[in-house]
């Protein structure tokens, strides 16, 4: 900013203490770029830096946060070896990789697929879209109270419908140690594959016709039109839609304690619904800080490397 | 002279309105759980209001979240609630953390004796640490954990017929766990009034504390010890004793065996409606409800039977229930303490006893005709006599999700064995004990 400029918008504010413009007239440019972002940063410093830095801290000692009157004691890398030597975190941990991967999967696919289909511009497309899209709209705590009524073995309809194809009798999807991963993994799919679906529409759309004319006028079929011209104008909309829910997922909690509170036994426990069971029911919060920043380490590394090959693909 | 005496006098009428208005306006908010004692309570607090000008307001969570929702309250010194009628479990941690008013000066100076409570409650939701003197609630709400049954079923002659074929006994209430599994057992897919019904509806509630209470449920009547001596800490041949891993692998078995289908994250709702709904012969739930289906439209009057836990090598029951504190950060410290005051009198508490709440005061539970005066009251005082409960250490939270994961993991999701269950549960408990400077 010169100090023409400035002065221009100095004379153009009405009221401005005289005093103001020669206060700001003394200040070098990077002076007043610090002005405007200062208080960012100052914010950014309070509620995202410290708290991370303390929750470092905290993860070296034995600090609950239900007993402020407790003495503090550094434990070292106590509550570290515990999480790492834990058949349980490891479970937690699994748990909530299956549940990651298998929901990005099925969504990926049905998500493209109802893209795909969407966007043939067929009659009432708009209609289905936004009947398409309703799912991701309702909050996820009521998602799971309603599933857990639609799973219901005895009058559930999930259970009707499928024992009305497959004979099956009635079968409790909940209860089961065996369908409970699968039965948080269809209710976060229903939910969400819409979204994966907006995203790759915008991509779809984004595609000029002219590449489809000329890849006709080429002789390409239908499957060398999609793999050469649509799936990778359409991939970094589908990576930035994977990004954004596997770190979604990766947190995820409301929904699934709604459904299953992390039952049968700790089968669908995720890492996120754990945590807060260590620090806010059992208010280990030295034990529960250190898992926090494990997960953290691990979101922001994979992210990392996700954003990487984004960047690569993109280019 | 005259202007002076008007003047008085419309100081004197203006200062009596302030204070009148005072009196209005000063409130009190009661924190305790949503359910139907709940409700009696505000009619009967609707009396306090009338007798000394404080209105009364109310925050009631549901069971499912009370523990978090209240702990997080008191623990973060929030001036939310002035009266806390807090869970049983919460009174280690607050006195020891100073969430609660120690009421010994004042239940001395006020003449309250703890001696007109039932000793029982006065131990469980008075005392910290137990057995000692300090007094920081007053017994509210004596609760233990109770069967209903559907007493129409278990007198159709046809029935009868069938058990007794079955079993070569009369059908009635169980006298022990393995009549009880046994009854579950009969009633298991059997057709009544065209009709699939259940045996029984059990907590298995993974999330908060229901697995928790109905395993104990089975656990103390098989001898279950939390330690082998008392204030030591010494969990090893108590918890996972031979008698403790039998009564978990039964508390399976009536889950495996004789509940609904989708009866895997159960606790007093789920149970209720699957009783209310004639879906179950039998339910376990805590006595506080009791009087809700004594009344039920569908399921009260002779409809309904109640009977205690039953024993098996001794006598033992689950307690519920909660004593009133008053919240140590409140403003309004003696309008609480007055609120107790009041609830303390034999008249109110025979009034919240007529209403739904289970007096735990002497005069009332201890007099003659209680037993006679309602069909539960009689099994409630037995109950009573035999009531063990969790762990009230200040931890107690933690040691609790302990062992609602390794009960959970081993009755619903079937993993590993009773004894491992067991053992794992004294290895969680240990590094808690030792975490909180207790080992």
């Amino acid at each position: 900013m010169t100090d023409q400029t400035i002065q221009r918008i100095a004379s153009d504010t009405p009221n401005v203490a005289p005093g103001f413009v020669q206060r700001v007239r003394g200040l070098s440019d990077r002076a007043v770029a610090w002005l405007f972002i200062g208080p960012t940063l100052a914010i950014l410093l309070a509620i995202n830096i410290f708290p991370l830095i303390w929750t470092v801290y905290l993860s070296f000692t034995n600090y609950r946060a239900n007993q402020p009157g407790r003495e503090v004691k550094w434990v070292g890398t106590r509550n570290y070896e515990r999480l790492l030597g834990s058949e349980d975190i490891w479970g937690y941990l699994q748990a909530t990789a299956h549940f990651v991967v298998w929901t990005m999967v099925l969504q990926v696919l049905i998500g493209f697929g109802l893209a795909l289909l969407i966007n043939r511009n067929f009659r009432g497309a708009s209609f289905w879209t936004t009947l398409i899209l309703i799912p991701m709209m309702l909050s996820p705590a009521v998602v799971g109270t309603f599933w857990t009524y639609i799973y219901q073995p005895q009058t559930g309809i999930f259970s009707y419908i499928i024992d009305f194809f497959a004979g099956t009798g009635a079968i409790d999807m909940i209860g089961s140690v065996t369908l409970a991963p699968w039965a948080i993994i269809i209710v976060d799919t229903w939910m969400w594959a819409p979204y994966i679906m907006l995203l790759c529409l915008a991509g779809l759309r984004s595609i000029p016709d002219y590449l489809y004319e000329a890849a006709e006028i080429d002789r390409a079929n239908a499957l060398q039109k999609f793999w050469y011209i649509t799936l990778p104008r359409v991939l970094p909309f589908l990576m930035l839609a994977v990004l954004f829910r596997g770190i979604e997922n990766f947190k995820m909690f409301d929904m699934v304690v709604e459904l299953t509170s992390g039952g049968p036994g700790s089968t669908t426990e995720l890492a996120s619904i754990n945590l807060k069971r260590e620090a806010f029911e059992k208010w280990r919060t030295g034990f529960s800080s250190a898992f926090a920043i494990i997960l953290f380490v691990t979101v922001f590394g994979l992210g990392n490397i996700y954003v990487k090959a984004l960047n690569k693909v993109k280019s | 002279m005259r202007i002076l005496m008007t003047t008085a006098l419309a100081a004197a009428v203006s200062a009596a309105s302030l204070s009148g208005a005072n009196a209005q306006d000063k409130e009190l908010t009661l924190c305790w759980a949503a359910w139907d004692p709940a409700n009696a309570l505000v009619e009967l607090s609707k009396d306090f209001t009338a007798k000394t000008g404080i209105g009364m307001n109310f925050e009631f969570v549901p069971w499912t979240s009370f523990a978090d929702r209240m702990l997080n309250e008191l623990n973060s010194g929030g001036k939310l609630c002035d009266l806390m009628i807090g869970d049983s479990q919460w009174i280690g941690g607050g006195a020891t953390y100073g969430h609660y008013v120690k009421l010994n000066d004042f239940f001395e100076k006020e003449g309250i004796s703890m001696d007109d409570f039932l000793p029982a409650t006065v131990n469980a939701y008075s005392t910290w640490p137990k057995g000692t003197p300090n007094y920081y609630a007053l017994p509210a709400m004596g609760d233990a954990l109770g069967w209903v049954y559907r007493k129409d079923w278990f007198e159709r002659p046809e029935i009868q017929e069938a058990f007794k074929a079955e079993h070569g006994r009369d059908l009635g209430v169980p006298k022990n766990w393995t009549e009880l599994r046994e009854i579950a057992q009969f009633f298991q897919g059997r057709e009544i009034d065209g009709k699939k019904v259940y045996g029984a509806a059990i907590y298995t509630e993974r999330g908060s504390e229901g697995i928790t209470m109905g395993v104990t449920a089975a656990l103390y009547p098989w001898g279950f010890k939390y330690e082998n001596t008392p204030g030591k800490y010494d969990m090893e041949g108590a918890v996972n004793s031979p008698e403790a891993v039998e009564a978990l692998e039964f508390y399976k078995s009536m889950y495996e065996t004789a509940t609904p289908p989708g009866h895997s994250d159960a606790y007093m709702v789920a149970n209720l409606d699957a009783y209310k709904s004639g879906q179950v012969a039998m339910q376990m739930n805590w006595f506080a409800f009791f009087p809700g289906i004594a009344k039920d439209e569908a399921v009260g009057g002779d409809v309904s039977g109640f009977f205690a836990n039953p024993s098996q090598n001794v006598e033992g029951s689950t307690l519920g229930g909660q004593g009133i504190s008053v919240v140590s950060y409140s403003d309004k410290q003696e309008e609480a303490l007055e609120y107790i005051k009041w609830f303390a009198q034999p008249d109110v508490q025979a009034k919240w006893w007529a209403l739904g709440g289970y007096s735990c005061h002497v005069a009332v539970a201890g007099a003659d005709d209680f037993a006679e005066s309602t069909p539960f009251a009689g099994e409630f005082l037995k109950a009573m006599g035999s009531v063990k409960d969790f762990w009230q250490e200040p931890i107690y939270a933690e040691l609790l999700q302990a062992m609602q994961k390794r009960v959970h993991d081993y009755v619903v999701a079937d993993q590993g064995t009773a004894q491992e269950a067991l053992d794992k549960l004294i290895e969680d408990w240990t590094i808690s004990f030792e975490d909180d400077g207790k080992l």
